[in-house]
């Protein structure tokens, strides 16, 4: 059992190695840069922005998940899935946050004077998310014991995911106020559609990959830790 | 049903005389909140143009960082001699609980709201003092007072207590901020009801969800 | 009557374990106290008394195996569960900056406890405190404090009552009062199950005695006949002085 579960991730990461050098070609080689209101040459790092969102999204969801049946079931194998995809959240929702500036800075604001940051409702909903994600990790290692950290988590996980679609809907509302940036229209040529989708792909496999071992380390911390409690008596 | 109020009110009763002996809730929230208010004017040294629109989100800011102050201290309270396991002990749900500190919290907010918006509106020049701004202050309270007591009573059971409140809480009141904020300055504009009845049903949409479903976490947070 | 059989034991417990992260605190109790009687247990720091007496007391859930209290389970029937425990811990559990009065309106409306006015003073006078009914306490003594929290406590007449180390904190006058209290005939068929450290009180007390330690039964039965023997055993058993 050990060895496939070791045999088959091995493979998916090979897998997905080739999978993202394919994507890094395609986006840098091979597809045509956008128009210069979409940001030009910047606008390539659309193609790792939105799939990552989407994986901050994703691990969000699993919180969620993994929060509800946690308290459900009290099974750890549920609380490991909800820090896992928290931590990875955590870095998705970086990425997100990195690479949309440095995206906006360029495309946003037709002249070359484009600002860091604008309120745009998705970005600044990522930007909540992290400090929910940040919170969730946090009360965790703050609630002092194990069992009363994971049920506060939980917790955290239920209620900050049932928030963000409000968030996003105030943020919108309130920026439909102020003068809205004005970004992409219409469909993408198949070319960047192409691009996108490999890319999604990439990033999405990655996600799960990363997922998948972190649980599997939590599990072995656990049984060390549990071990060594043992031999401490 | 009936004992389940009766349950609340007895807790309510509970907070209402506890705070006319120390009035520690109050008090300072009170103090505090009008501080906030000072220490902005400095900051911003707004005039006759700017204050309009600043004075929204001065307001909304006193008065979430007071609530954070506020339902601290209404936890710390129960925590003291271990009185939270005296509720837990009793013939009490955990819905009861929260739904009786929830209902208390609520009333000293909004007391501190209501003494300190006419107070504001001296300092400021503003008529703050409007039944609608009332409304939306009532209303948005609710929601604050909602998230803010499943937090509280976690944060009350965590190291570095002051802090992971608002930790925890900021984030999750963004939504509500922003509606409270915006309706504030409809309402200074003078804007129609209509105009504000997008962000209006956005507070009570999430007065709802978030008492409903704090309501229902809150023995996981109670647990031991 | 609304019981298919009347419950024989007031206090049952099946396998009991409690974990606190991957420390094994109680580990698989295994306990039953009859209506009635008084179980004292015994045992070292760190034994794991407290958590026990808590999980007794609804307030921990055990991460395995069963707790039954008179035949109900306290997930399923909490209320009715709680409506019969009265619980004496660390703390006090009352709030200082209320009248001794306000607190015991508070916990007796909780409880449900008819005729209240005449209960709050009944159980005053038998702690000595119904002149100082209408006082905060913040402003009584330590003792005096600590008498109230037996009032709180009792306020419901529970049938079943918990008390962790009394002895702690309580003065020559109020244990006195504590021992009247537990042997009160008034109270009929009170079950008791009280941890101690204190050997010589908890062997007067009790009808049964049980030892814990490192989260494990070690010892129960009924109150030895010759007591004196008993420390010697205690000691051996825990390796523990008394």
């Amino acid at each position: 059992m050990k060895h496939q579960y070791l045999h088959w991730s091995t493979a998916l990461v090979a897998v997905d190695f080739a999978l993202i050098v394919f994507a890094l070609y395609l986006v840098f080689m091979w597809v045509p840069s956008a128009q210069e209101e979409a940001g030009g040459i910047a606008q390539r790092i659309f193609y790792f922005h939105v799939p990552s969102a989407f994986a901050a999204f994703l691990s969000f969801f699993l919180v969620f998940l993994g929060s509800i049946l946690y308290l459900w079931k009290r099974d750890w194998k549920w609380d490991r899935l909800a820090v896992s995809a928290a931590e990875i959240g955590v870095v998705f929702t970086s990425l997100v946050l990195i690479t949309g500036p440095i995206w906006a800075k360029t495309a946003w604001l037709k002249d070359k004077t484009g600002i860091w940051w604008e309120w745009d409702p998705r970005l600044t909903t990522t930007l909540v998310m992290f400090f929910i994600y940040i919170a969730y990790l946090l009360i965790r290692n703050y609630a002092g014991e194990r069992a009363q950290g994971a049920r506060f988590a939980a917790v955290v996980g239920i209620v900050g995911f049932l928030d963000v679609p409000i968030v996003f809907m105030a943020i919108r509302w309130w920026r439909t106020l102020h003068p809205e940036p004005v970004l992409e229209s219409g469909g993408l040529p198949p070319s960047m559609l192409f691009t996108l989708v490999t890319s999604f792909t990439a990033v999405l496999l990655f996600f799960i990959l990363l997922t998948w071992a972190r649980v599997g380390l939590r599990r072995a911390q656990e049984d060390v830790e549990e071990l060594r409690e043992r031999i401490g008596r | 049903m009936r004992e389940f109020f009766r349950q609340v009110l007895n807790i309510l009763w509970k907070d209402l005389i506890s705070e006319w002996h120390t009035k520690d809730f109050v008090t300072p929230v009170l103090v505090f909140a009008l501080l906030v208010i000072i220490i902005f004017n400095f900051a911003f040294q707004p005039d006759g143009e700017s204050i309009g629109l600043v004075a929204p989100g001065v307001l909304w800011v006193a008065f979430t960082f007071a609530g954070v102050l506020g339902l601290n201290r209404s936890f710390a309270r129960e925590k003291e001699r271990g009185c939270l396991d005296g509720l837990m002990l009793g013939p009490v749900s955990r819905e009861a609980i929260y739904l009786g500190k929830v209902l208390g919290s609520f009333m000293f907010m909004f007391l501190v709201e209501l003494i300190s918006m006419p107070i504001f509106s001296i300092f400021l020049n503003l008529p703050l003092l409007m039944p609608r701004l009332v409304l939306v202050a009532f209303l948005a309270t609710i929601g604050f007072v909602a998230v803010g007591t499943l937090f509280a009573a976690m944060a009350v059971h965590t190291r570095a207590r002051e802090v992971m409140l608002p930790i925890l809480f900021f984030p999750i009141v963004v939504p509500l901020l922003i509606a409270a904020v915006e309706s504030t300055s409809l309402v200074m504009a003078g804007a129609s009801w209509q105009s504000m009845a997008s962000w209006l049903q956005m507070i009570i949409a999430f007065d709802i969800i978030f008492l409903v479903v704090s309501a229902l976490s809150f023995e996981f947070v109670l647990e031991q | 009557m609304t019981e298919a059989s009347e419950p024989q034991w007031a206090i049952e417990l099946e396998g009991v374990t409690k974990t606190f992260g991957h420390r094994r605190v109680l580990q698989g109790i295994d306990l039953k106290l009859g209506k009635g009687q008084f179980l004292t247990l015994f045992g070292p720091n760190g034994a794991g008394k407290t958590t026990l007496l808590k999980t007794v007391a609804t307030l921990m859930r055990p991460t395995a195996g069963r707790v039954t209290i008179a035949g109900l389970d306290p997930a399923k029937q909490a209320a009715r569960v709680r409506q019969s425990l009265g619980f004496i811990g660390h703390q006090s559990l009352i709030y200082e900056e209320l009248t001794a009065y306000e607190n015991l309106k508070f916990y007796g409306r909780m409880y449900r406890v008819r005729g209240l006015e005449e209960r709050i003073e009944e159980v005053a006078r038998k702690v000595g405190l119904e002149r100082r009914l209408h006082d905060q306490v913040r402003t009584l003594s330590h003792g005096m404090q600590k008498r109230f929290s037996i009032a709180r406590a009792i306020i419901h007449d529970p049938a079943l009552l918990l008390l962790d180390e009394p002895e702690s904190g309580l003065d020559q006058h109020a244990s006195e009062l504590l021992a009247e209290i537990l042997g009160d005939p008034a109270s009929g068929e009170r079950t008791v199950l009280m941890t101690t450290h204190d050997l010589e009180r908890g062997l007067r007390w009790g009808t049964q005695v049980a030892i814990l330690a490192q989260g494990k039964i070690i010892y129960s039965g009924p109150r030895p006949e010759d007591t004196a023997l008993f420390p010697r055993m205690y000691q051996q058993l825990t390796g523990a002085k008394s």
